[in-house]
C-alpha cells in the first residue's frame, strides 16, 4: 500500500519541500517521532553503557527482544509489552547473575554463547508457528519504520522519558561508580543498587531501539554514537551531549534514506552511523600524526568498573 | 514413521551427522581456548557473505565459505596483538550485518524468481532443504575438516594448554592456531546449511561445554564432544519429523541446550579448567 508510495519519490534537494512531502504521511510522522525519542533515550543510555564496558549485556539484552517480540505476535499481544517484557526480564536476570564479561573463563562463554543461540532459536520457532501475515523474522531482526502507530510513539515518549528521568537523578553517582567503583564504595554510594537500576534502563533502552533497527542492529543506536563522541572529547558532560546528537543525527538520516530507497532501515542507521565512527577515528588518527596531541593530556575517560 | 524414509530427511540425517561430528570436534578445541567470541563474530559474518553472493548471483556456499574462512584467518592474524576492545568489534560487527540486510534487500528487490525465504534459511538454516548434490558436498567438507583436525587434535591441544612449553618443544603454535582458525570457519559454513548463521555459535558451544563439564581428560572430552553433537542432531531431527510444526535448527539447539543444561544439575561447577591429563 504505501511501499509502492514511498520507493517511488525522488530527492529535489529542496529541504523544505522533502520534509513536507515525507510528513504527507502520517507514518513517515510517527517513524521521525520514535526515531528522535528512541536516538537521544539510547545515546544516552549507551554513552553509559560503553563507559562502563557492558557492551556484552547490551548484546545479550538484544537477542532476548527477538523472542520477546516474536512471541508477543504469536499471542496476539502488542510487539511492545513483549520487547519491553523480555528485555527488562533479562536485564534483572544478568544483574542477578551478576557481571560476566567476554573476558570471563571458557565454560562462561560457553554457557553465554549458548543461551543467546537458545533464545534466538525460541524466536525463530514463534515465528514459524504464527502463521499470519508475516513475510518472516527479517522486520524484526533488521528494522522497519513502516506501521508504527501513533499509540506505539507514545508509549515510546513515556518509556523514554522516564528512563531520562531516573538516568538524570543517578547519573553523578552512577557516573563516580562506574569510574571508581571501590572510592564510591568507600563513600557510601549504593554501587550494586546502581548497577541493578543502570541494567533494566539499559534493558528498556534495548528494547525501544530494538524497534527501530531490529534486534540484530540495536549497536547501531546504543553503542556507535557513545563510541564515537568519546573519541571526539573527554569531557563527559560534552561526549554525552555529542553523543546523543550523533545517535538523533544517523537516526533520523537514516530515516531520509530509507523513505527514498527500498532497503531496510536498518541497514543505513549502521552504515551512518559507522561512517561517524571510522571517520572519528581517522580524524583522531590523523591529528596525532601531525603532533597535534593535546598538551593538557587526554585523560582517558572509558575506565573499567568492576571487575 | 513414513517421514524418515523420504529423501529429505535422509538427506538432513546424513550431512547433520557429518555436520555435528565437525561442529562437535572443532567446538571442544574453540571453548578449551577460549575462542567462543570468533564463533560470534563468524556468525555475523557468514549471512553477509551468503547474503553477498546471491545478490552477485553466485552459489551461496561461494560466499559463505569465502566469508567465514576469510574472517577466520583475518581474526587469526590480529590474535596475537590481543583481542580489540568490545566496543570496536560490537560496532564492526553490526555495521556488516546491516550490509547483510541491504544484500538481502538487493537479492530479493532485484532478482525475479529470489526466494524470498533467502535470508530466512541462511539466518536460521534450513537442513530439510538439501537436495543430492548439496548433502554429497557437505558430508566431504565435514569428513575432511574432521580428519584434518584429528590430525592436528595433539599438537593442538598441547599449543593449547601450553603455550610457552610447546613453542619451545618446536611445535608450530602459530602456524597451528591459523590452520585451527581455517577449520572453524570452514564449521561454521557448514553449520550454517544445519541451523542457520545465527545459531550455529550454540551447535559450537553447547555439545563442547557440556563435553568439558562432564570430564577432566582432553581426548575423552574430544570425544564425548563429538558424540553429544551427533546425538543432539539426531535426536533434534527426529523430534522435528516426529512434530513437523517445531523447526529442524529449533529442535537441534533445544536438545543442546537442555542435554548442557542437564550437566550443571549432575555435576557441581567446577573452577579451574581441565589439566592435562
Amino acid at each position: 500500500m504505501f511501499l509502492a508510495d514511498t520507493s517511488s519519490p525522488a530527492v529535489s534537494w529542496n529541504l523544505l519541500a522533502d520534509f513536507q512531502q515525507m510528513w504527507a504521511y502520517p507514518f513517515m510522522v510517527n517513524a521521525f517521532r520514535a526515531g528522535a525519542i528512541v536516538s537521544v533515550v539510547c545515546a544516552a543510555v549507551g554513552w553509559f553503557m560503553v563507559l562502563r564496558r557492558q557492551t556484552f549485556a547490551g548484546h545479550t539484552l538484544s537477542v532476548a527482544a527477538f523472542p520477546g517480540a516474536s512471541l508477543a505476535i504469536l499471542l496476539g499481544v502488542s510487539t511492545s509489552l513483549g520487547y519491553f517484557g523480555f528485555c527488562v526480564a533479562a536485564a534483572l536476570v544478568i544483574a542477578a547473575l551478576g557481571r560476566k564479561g567476554r573476558d570471563a573463563g571458557a565454560e562462561e562463554s560457553a554457557v553465554t554463547g549458548t543461551v543467546q543461540a537458545f533464545a534466538l532459536a525460541c524466536g525463530y520457532l514463534f515465528i514459524s508457528l504464527y502463521k499470519g501475515l508475516l513475510e518472516g523474522p527479517t522486520a524484526l531482526l533488521f528494522g522497519s519504520f513502516l506501521g508504527i502507530t501513533t499509540g506505539q510513539v507514545t508509549l515510546l515518549a513515556i518509556v523514554g522519558a522516564l528512563v531520562l528521568a531516573v538516568l538524570a537523578v543517578i547519573g553523578r553517582p552512577l557516573l563516580f561508580a562506574t569510574v571508581d567503583p571501590e572510592v564510591a564504595a568507600g563513600r557510601g554510594v549504593p554501587v550494586r543498587l546502581l548497577s541493578t537500576v543502570f541494567l533494566v534502563l539499559l534493558g528498556a533502552a534495548t528494547a525501544e531501539a530494538s524497534q527501530i533497527t531490529g534486534t540484530l542492529l540495536v549497536f547501531a543506536l546504543m553503542v556507535i554514537p557513545a563510541a564515537t563522541a568519546q573519541q571526539l572529547t573527554s569531557r563527559p558532560g560534552r561526549s554525552l551531549a555529542l553523543a546523543v546528537l550523533i545517535g538523533f543525527g544517523s537516526c533520523w538520516l537514516g530515516l531520509i534514506a530509507a523513505y527514498y530507497q527500498p532497503y531496510p532501515l536498518g541497514f543505513f542507521v549502521t552504515t551512518i552511523a559507522f561512517t561517524g565512527y571510522v571517520l572519528a577515528h581517522l580524524g583522531r588518527a590523523l591529528h596525532e600524526a601531525l603532533g597535534w596531541s593535546r598538551s593538557r593530556g587526554r585523560t582517558p575517560l572509558s575506565i573499567g568498573g568492576t571487575a | 514413521m513414513n517421514v524418515l524414509t523420504q529423501p529429505f530427511f535422509q538427506h538432513a540425517l546424513l550431512a547433520g551427522t557429518a555436520i555435528a561430528l565437525a561442529a562437535g570436534l572443532v567446538g571442544y578445541f574453540l571453548v578449551l581456548r577460549a575462542q567462543i567470541f570468533t564463533g560470534d563474530a563468524l556468525s555475523h559474518v557468514a549471512f553477509t557473505g551468503a547474503m553477498a553472493a546471491l545478490a552477485g548471483g553466485y552459489d551461496l556456499r561461494l560466499g559463505l565459505f569465502a566469508a567465514t574462512i576469510g574472517v577466520g584467518l583475518l581474526l587469526g592474524g590480529l590474535g596475537s596483538r590481543g583481542r580489540p576492545d568490545d566496543v570496536a568489534i560490537g560496532s564492526v560487527f553490526a555495521w556488516i550485518l546491516g550490509l547483510g540486510a541491504f544484500f538481502l534487500t538487493i537479492y530479493t528487490t532485484s532478482r525475479s524468481g529470489a526466494q524470498g525465504g533467502a535470508g530466512t534459511s541462511v539466518l536460521f538454516g534450513s537442513i530439510f532443504g538439501l537436495s543430492t548434490s548439496q548433502t554429497q558436498l557437505a558430508v566431504l567438507i565435514a569428513a575432511a575438516i574432521s580428519i584434518v583436525l584429528l590430525l592436528i587434535a595433539r599438537p593442538l591441544l598441547f599449543a593449547t594448554l601450553d603455550e610457552a612449553v610447546a613453542t619451545a618443544r618446536g611445535v608450530p603454535v602459530r602456524l597451528l592456531g591459523f590452520g585451527f582458525l581455517a577449520l572453524v570457519g570452514a564449521t561454521a559454513g557448514e553449520a550454517t546449511q544445519a541451523v542457520g548463521s545465527l545459531l550455529l555459535l550454540g551447535l559450537l558451544a553447547a555439545p563442547a561445554g557440556a563435553a568439558i563439564r562432564l570430564t577432566d581428560r582432553p581426548f575423552h572430552a574430544l570425544a564425548l564432544s563429538a558424540g553429544l553433537a551427533v546425538a543432539e542432531m539426531w535426536s533434534g531431527l527426529l523430534l522435528s519429523a516426529e512434530a513437523p510444526k517445531l523447526p529442524p535448527s529449533f529442535a537441534i539447539m533445544a536438545t543442546a541446550s537442555a542435554v548442557y543444561a542437564a550437566t550443571f544439575l549432575i555435576r557441581p561447577r567446577r573452577t579451574a579448567l581441565p589439566a592435562a591429563a
